[in-house]
């Protein structure tokens, strides 16, 4: 049995294609590309295919991982092409390899973070936005399997750098805890709705950059 | 110039990307010289609030123009709940609702389908409308119409002339006059036009065009798969069946073909399940060699073969080791009636004796859970026959208890009841429709009647069944009431969160119309039905000794054991016959 990994982007319109749907939309793609998945045994037989952490409707990624079987080995050289060829708009295959590393061992994303203001960005944004997620605790209501929990997001958050800025939108790149526990980028937005309201954005666009492992380097 | 065609859906994404009908005419249209064909669909309520809210008009998928700077906007109407959705969208679109209010061209509107065999409720929105199969007279139609813009005739010279076409019916070139009694006392074609239309078919149905590259949704739709068509039209005769004599004759694809085309159009598309579609699946003469040429394929590769329309009683062991082969669907039989009085009063020729033969071999081949499908109200249906269907369910169980493999995963046996609705161009067009109250009289003697807790009994509300018996035999008056409950809010009515009762029947009191004229009343040998301006090529003297054999509870054999000449196959010209 092997494990390949696909390092791919979704992006453009594709970021309104959800997680289940891109589920399918890879395994007609394989099914397509004349690549056939291993599927699993059983009564309900079903590809094998395993996304690394997957992404919420509307925000895109340069950087998603999903590992796969194939019936034959070993991957063919020209993956990339025929995956291309017969994926969506917006979805592209970066690159397909073999890898042993365990999607358990992500620790960082990296995301940006546009926010956009219709009026024009509020007076000293940057330095109270920063203010806001230095804090000690700030509590965002997070859903979880039993319901609603308040969820203090500051400790998950490391580096925080501004990528640009213009008259209506400000971009900021923010490191933030992968797994155990997920904090979504969504849950920064939320934060400023609730400590600094006058603050909230019109509008907010995510797009994950990079997955980093413990020691901050990139995961692949 | 290009002739720009809005192929336009009147339900959501979900449910017209689903319909194999608008993938054969959309790829038809688009291989076509000058002519890009896009398609368009209802938005859910949320979406169409937004965009009356920011003044974005409706518009069609490929190019994210509006609906209205299309030449052609062509409706397909499956079912009679949609009508309001064909208005509401139009009104999206910024395009007027009445044809009448619309004088110029572009743009033509226009609408086909199977509800186009009764076309008079909407007569006076559509401009024209395409009566049958559309393979071959959309083309003509299309180049009719790019012809007629490029010399600059006008919208009415434009309609008399595709009048000629056969198969096109132009509703404003018909005056209809009624009795006093509100029936129809004659219609009269103007200028020239035919009377009735006969229905256009894809007579060579082995060459008719089959995409074989179609699009892929990326959105799970409700038909997400590859579906095969394997024939037209039906051998059986169902008295009840619309489309078992609106498709007629029966012409059907080659196994060597239809196997092809399934390899093509699932190496393109990728997609994990096969159906084979048709009116009745198991009467393919050669399904047997059929699934083995398709499951050669589909095996090693996953992909599941599924056969939506299977009758009890040719149902094979055989057939059940193929439909499971890959994984095992849910299955479902529609025995329509209880009792063997009422199947004959219909017409649906199968015994109880099939059906539990069929139950027994679906049990013993591992299946644990069975749909049965009835229909209330039918014609001289009385008590007995209504008590039968809780023993018939009552006998399956019996057959479970006594043949399941695994009884310790248990059964579901599921009845579902719908009210019976009398379709144009039927044996049961001159029937009434049972009142609500009735229908719900049955439904609660049969809920009393089933006892056992393995078998659960659904049935649909009769109110829905009720205004789809108004507008399935409806005139032309209706199109008032239509416009009334669109003006009202009414769109995507065949969705329980859309449908309103009350505004229907405010809409008929406000045009003073009397909705039970239409659905209860039992019609005269006679009477001038609404749809005779159309003609599925069935004769209405066949369809009138049909109706005297049901009320006679006598039953008429299938195509295949004697022709009952019903006329449909003159609709084959070039020395076909009718079930080749």
């Amino acid at each position: 049995m092997s494990r390949h990994r696909l390092l791919f982007t979704k992006t453009g319109r594709a970021v309104y294609i959800s997680h289940l749907d891109l589920m399918r939309t890879f395994q007609r793609a394989f099914a397509r590309a004349s690549l056939p998945l291993r599927h699993t045994e059983g009564f309900n037989p079903h590809p094998v295919m395993n996304f690394a952490l997957p992404l919420s409707v509307g925000t895109a990624s340069v950087c998603e991982l999903m590992d796969f079987d194939l019936l034959a080995e070993p991957l063919p050289e020209d993956t990339e092409k025929r995956l291309n060829d017969a994926l969506p708009e917006g979805v592209r295959v970066l690159k397909a390899y073999d890898s042993e590393r365990r999607f358990s061992e992500i620790k960082w994303v990296c995301v940006s973070v546009r926010l956009e203001y219709d009026k024009g960005l509020p007076r000293d944004l940057t330095a109270r936005l920063r203010a806001l997620y230095e804090r000690e605790e700030v509590l965002v209501p997070k859903r979880t399997k039993k319901g609603t929990a308040d969820f203090n997001i500051t400790p998950h958050i490391g580096a925080l750098t501004i990528l640009s800025q213009s008259d209506c939108a400000l971009i900021f790149e923010a490191r933030l805890s992968a797994q155990n526990p997920t904090l979504s980028p969504a849950l920064l937005v939320q934060a400023i709705e609730l400590y600094e309201p006058d603050l909230k954005p019109d509008f907010a666009a995510f797009t994950r950059l990079e997955l980093l492992d413990g020691a901050l380097e990139t995961f692949r | 110039m290009h002739t720009r065609v809005a192929l336009c859906f009147p339900d959501t994404y979900e449910i017209g990307m689903s319909n194999i009908g608008l993938r054969i005419l959309y790829a038809i249209a688009n291989d076509m010289p000058g002519v890009w064909c896009e398609r368009v669909f209802a938005p859910w309520g949320d979406m169409e609030e937004e965009m009356r809210r920011d003044g974005i008009p409706l518009y069609a998928l490929e190019s994210g123009d509006p609906v209205f700077m299309f030449d052609i906007i062509a409706f397909s109407l499956g079912y009679e709940m949609a009508y309001t959705s064909v208005l509401n969208m139009l009104d999206l679109a910024g395009v007027p609702i009445r044809a009448s209010d619309r004088t110029a061209l572009p743009p033509l509107v226009v609408a086909g389908g199977t509800c186009a065999y009764n076309p008079e409720p909407m007569a006076d929105f559509i401009d024209l409308f395409i009566i049958g199969e559309g393979e071959e007279v959309n083309s003509e139609l299309i180049t009719a119409y790019a012809e007629a813009r490029d010399a600059g005739l006008t919208k009415e010279e434009f309609l008399r002339r595709a009048a000629k076409i056969p198969g096109i019916y132009v509703p404003g070139l018909y005056d209809v006059k009624y009795n006093e009694d509100g029936t129809i006392a004659s219609i009269e074609p103007r200028e020239g036009a035919p009377y009735p239309v006969v229905k256009r078919i894809a007579e060579d149905f082995e060459r008719a065009p089959y995409p074989v590259k179609t699009i892929i949704p990326t959105t799970e739709v409700v038909h997400d798969r590859t579906a095969l068509e394997l024939f037209r039209g039906c051998v059986r005769g169902c008295r009840f069946c619309q489309a078992g004599f609106a498709y007629r004759p029966v012409r059907a694809r080659s196994p060597e073909l239809l196997a092809e085309q399934a390899r093509e159009a699932l190496a393109f598309s990728g997609y994990e399940e096969l159906a084979l579609l048709s009116l009745s699946t198991s009467d393919y003469r050669h399904l047997g060699p059929l699934c083995d040429a398709l499951l050669d394929y589909c095996t090693p590769r996953k992909v599941s073969l599924s056969l939506p329309s299977l009758r009890a009683d040719n149902f094979s062991v055989e057939l059940m080791e193929k439909v499971q082969a890959v994984r095992k669907t849910g299955l479902t039989f529609a025995p329509e009636a209880g009792s063997q009085r009422l199947r004959d009063v219909i017409n649906k020729n199968v015994t109880e004796e099939d059906l539990l033969n069929t139950c027994r071999i679906a049990f013993e081949g591992g299946w644990s859970a069975v749909k049965l499908y009835f229909m209330l109200g039918l014609p001289t249906e009385t008590d007995e026959d209504v008590l039968a269907i809780a023993e018939l369910a009552e006998k399956v169980l019996q057959v479970w208890k006594k043949h399941a493999k695994n009884k310790n995963r248990g059964v579901r046996i599921t009845v579902s009841t719908s009210c019976f609705i009398p379709k144009p161009h039927t044996p049961f067009q001159w029937a009434a429709q049972v009142p609500r109250d009735e229908y719900r009289r049955r439904v609660e003697l049969l809920r009393g009647a089933i006892k056992s807790r393995a078998i659960t009994y659904n049935w649909h509300d009769p109110e829905t069944s009720y205004i789809e018996a108004v507008l399935s035999r409806g005139d032309r008056r209706l199109g008032a009431v239509l416009e009334r409950v669109q003006k009202n809010g009414g769109k995507l009515e065949a969705w329980e969160e859309y449908f309103s009762f009350d505004r229907w029947m405010e809409a008929f009191r406000a045009c003073g119309l009397d909705p039970d004229f239409y659905a209860l009343r039992e019609r005269s040998e006679d009477e001038v039905f609404p749809w005779n301006v159309t003609s599925v090529g069935v004769s209405r003297a066949f369809f009138r000794r049909e109706w005297e054999a049901a009320l006679g509870g006598a039953v008429t054999p299938d195509c295949r054991v004697q022709c009952t000449g019903c006329g449909a196959a003159a609709l084959l010209k070039g020395g076909r016959r009718c079930d080749e």
